[in-house]
């Protein structure tokens, strides 16, 4: 009759390879060719102004409420920037970042938040799915598309990711035991921003870490400062890899934190301090990012205005052209669009129906 | 030409859509080796191996969730939820995906999916084994809700769910899983879902069912013909949504006097939705208010006294001599 302790040999690693001040561990540095390096950081800044930009719109209401990103480009992006464009993306609603790196147009994200569908048509070059609101439950999704690829036989993954508040729904879990028990190439990537609206991290789990549940799903789990865009990639890269070569899925913490609100209809100052927002914004990303993109002299100061200056312009082209869209979403009919394959005579009918309470508003418009 | 029990002709036509389609992936707790426990999926397995019959781990959302991923990819799950009282831990997922992701994408990605699941009472189960809950699927956009009636029509309404494009929620009822056979023609065949039928002609007075309850409610038409000489016209719907009023408006047309027969529970059930249908399309034809029997709006009892929870023969009657006596 013993009592002995069972050895679990995994061994849950932390990864950091750029720190807060931009000095690089030699000996961890990815491989990242300079062209991709500048391409990334292009794109992280194009997020953040963006992002700058969507918030002054919410509060002028030319938007509707949104999710802001700021301060967790690295934590997405990072891990995105390893995918191939036959690779799949399941986002959950704070990875903006990651949908402008895999082709999503700024127009597209404008219309959506100004509450027209529009802008959730996915290209059909894109491999991703839409983001999804209700926390946690996209996980799976993910982890049907790699069944489908490993019974494909193709060489692609699933990347899927998620907040700290998501690793404690149910689906979560179930994702990872089913990933874990049919070996599919997914990569979860769970973006722990430190809040949950009000509750904070110590408040989702006991657990030390979120990256450790993999071990209990048999999985590979890592936990990497967030912040720092070469740990994400590494990490990201590896875990995409073993994916690929049929080694099964991983879970990745990538530590970040949610330095602005929720959503635009939260107030963060009834649950958290400014000092420790101020904690975070001084381990900021794109800051962190150009310290060492400028010490490799991949990025001088005229280069970072000359990138401001173009992004600036990108995003007010953007805006402009969506704006002038905007005037032209006359056709309410379309939300019976895309509801079935063919809509069902009920629905026809209710159609018919509304178009014609519709004709007869516009007329008396007219007439008033 | 076979007879068939309904279990029989659910497994030869997913036999038949497997080997026509190598997209068609069946899944589910116990599918496999075990052959389900109403034994439905029996040796597809045998004949189609692991990665096409996929037992997973016992956790319902997840089945539903990587179906919807399967889907996505351009796969036709069928997955099997072991009885309809589990489904509610993946109702979110069909609700805030499958239901949706056409709409959410614009049209880009599709769920062709089919949830079997079996429903109602009458084989002496346990709790949550015994309910008739389909009023919450068809009250979703974005599905269809199917619900077969016997082994012929489910063989051909399962083919026809598995080709469908949008995601399909099957009821099979337990009771009639293997109460009788039918003969199942050999050849391959669908029936539209969308599309009611006409199971029994009469002048009097329009029975309107579904699922297990047809044959209670056919045995009941045959009665009130035998002992009162009414002539019962019965309505098969077998899809609840979209559902199709034609057959049974046209029939009150010509009857004026209409009964509405399911288990679910009386209140916001499927017969609240055919009664307003019949309101708005033939409300001048009728000569006296619809019947709607039903399961009474509480929870469904332990089998021990279900019979009596469940609409009979008795009950039937009854209410349409009322209908015709008013």
């Amino acid at each position: 009759m013993p009592r002995s302790k069972i050895n679990i040999s995994d061994k849950i690693e932390y990864l950091s390879i750029l720190d807060e001040k931009g000095t690089v561990d030699k000996t961890l540095e990815p491989k990242i060719p300079n062209t991709l390096l500048i391409k990334l950081y292009r794109s992280m800044l194009l997020t953040r102004r963006f992002d700058e930009r969507l918030l002054s719109l919410q509060r002028q209401g030319r938007i509707g409420t949104f999710p802001p990103i700021t301060g967790q480009e690295a934590a997405h992006m990072g891990a995105a920037a390893v995918l191939r464009p036959s690779d799949w993306m399941v986002p959950s609603f704070r990875e903006t970042g990651a949908e402008l790196w895999r082709g999503r147009s700024l127009e597209s994200i404008f219309l959506y938040n100004a509450g027209f569908s529009e802008g959730a048509r996915i290209a059909e070059d894109r491999n991703d799915l839409p983001v999804s609101i209700p926390v946690g439950s996209q996980i799976l999704h993910a982890v049907g598309l790699g069944w489908a690829i490993k019974y494909r036989q193709k060489k692609d993954v699933a990347m899927t990711f998620f907040g700290d508040g998501g690793s404690s729904q149910g689906d979560f879990h179930e994702g990872l035991n089913f990933a874990g028990v049919f070996k599919t190439p997914v990569v979860f990537v769970c973006q722990n921003n430190q809040w949950a609206i009000s509750i904070p991290r110590s408040k989702q789990t006991r657990s030390a870490t979120i990256a450790q549940k993999a071990i209990a799903y048999g999985i590979y789990g890592i936990q990497v400062d967030g912040n720092d865009i070469l740990a994400v990639y590494a990490a990201a890269d590896e875990a995409v890899n073993r994916a690929r070569s049929g080694q099964g899925a991983t879970l990745i913490e990538s530590v970040t934190y949610r330095v602005a609100v929720h959503t635009t209809a939260d107030d963060p100052s009834r649950y958290r301090s400014d000092e420790e927002v101020e904690t975070w914004r001084k381990r900021d990303p794109l800051i962190r990012f150009q310290k060492y993109l400028t010490a490799k002299r991949l990025l001088t100061k005229k280069k970072v205005e000359a990138f401001e200056a173009e992004t600036a312009d990108k995003i007010q082209t953007a805006v402009d052209r969506a704006e002038e869209k905007l005037k032209d979403m006359g056709n309410p009919l379309d939300i019976f669009d895309h509801v079935y394959a063919v809509l069902p005579p009920q629905v026809a009918a209710q159609r018919e129906q509304f178009a014609k309470e519709q004709a007869e508003t516009e007329q008396e418009g007219h007439h008033g | 030409m076979a007879k068939l029990t309904m279990v029989q002709a659910l497994n030869l036509a997913l036999q038949e859509e497997m080997e026509k389609d190598d997209s068609v992936i069946v899944l589910g707790e116990d599918v496999g080796l075990d052959g389900g426990v109403f034994r439905v999926t029996d040796g597809l397995i045998q004949k189609f191996g692991t990665q096409r019959v996929v037992d997973t781990p016992l956790a319902e959302s997840a089945i539903a969730g990587m179906a919807i991923g399967m889907a996505a990819y351009g796969l036709k799950p069928v997955c099997e939820i072991q009885f309809s009282g589990f489904s509610y831990q993946c109702f979110h997922q069909i609700e805030n995906h499958a239901a949706r992701l056409r709409w959410r994408s614009r049209g880009r990605f599709h769920v062709p999916m089919v949830l079997r699941t079996p429903y109602g009472g009458g084989v002496r189960a346990l709790e949550h084994h015994s309910e008739s809950r389909e009023a919450y699927w068809a009250h979703t956009p974005g599905l269809k809700m199917v619900i077969p009636s016997g082994p012929r029509n489910a063989r051909a309404l399962l083919a026809a769910a598995i080709r469908d494009p949008d995601p399909v929620i099957f009821y099979e009822g337990k009771a009639i899983y293997r109460a009788f056979r039918e003969e199942v023609p050999e050849a391959p065949e669908t029936w539209p879902i969308g599309k009611s039928q006409l199971v029994r002609k009469g002048r009097d007075v329009t029975l309107i069912s579904y699922g297990a309850t047809m044959r209670t409610t056919l045995e009941a038409a045959h009665e009130l013909e035998e002992k009162d000489g009414i002539h019962s016209e019965v309505i098969d719907l077998l899809t609840l949504s979209p559902l199709d009023d034609a057959l049974f408006i046209d029939s009150i047309k010509k009857t004026g006097h209409a009964a509405i027969i399911h288990e679910a529970p009386l209140s916001f059930g499927p017969g609240a939705e055919i009664v307003s249908r019949i309101m708005e399309k033939a409300f001048y034809y009728l000569e006296a208010p619809i019947a709607r029997i039903a399961g009474y709006d509480i929870i469904a009892p332990l089998f021990g006294r279900e019979q009596g929870y469940l609409p009979g023969v008795q009950r039937i009657t009854g209410a349409v001599r009322k209908v015709l006596n008013n």
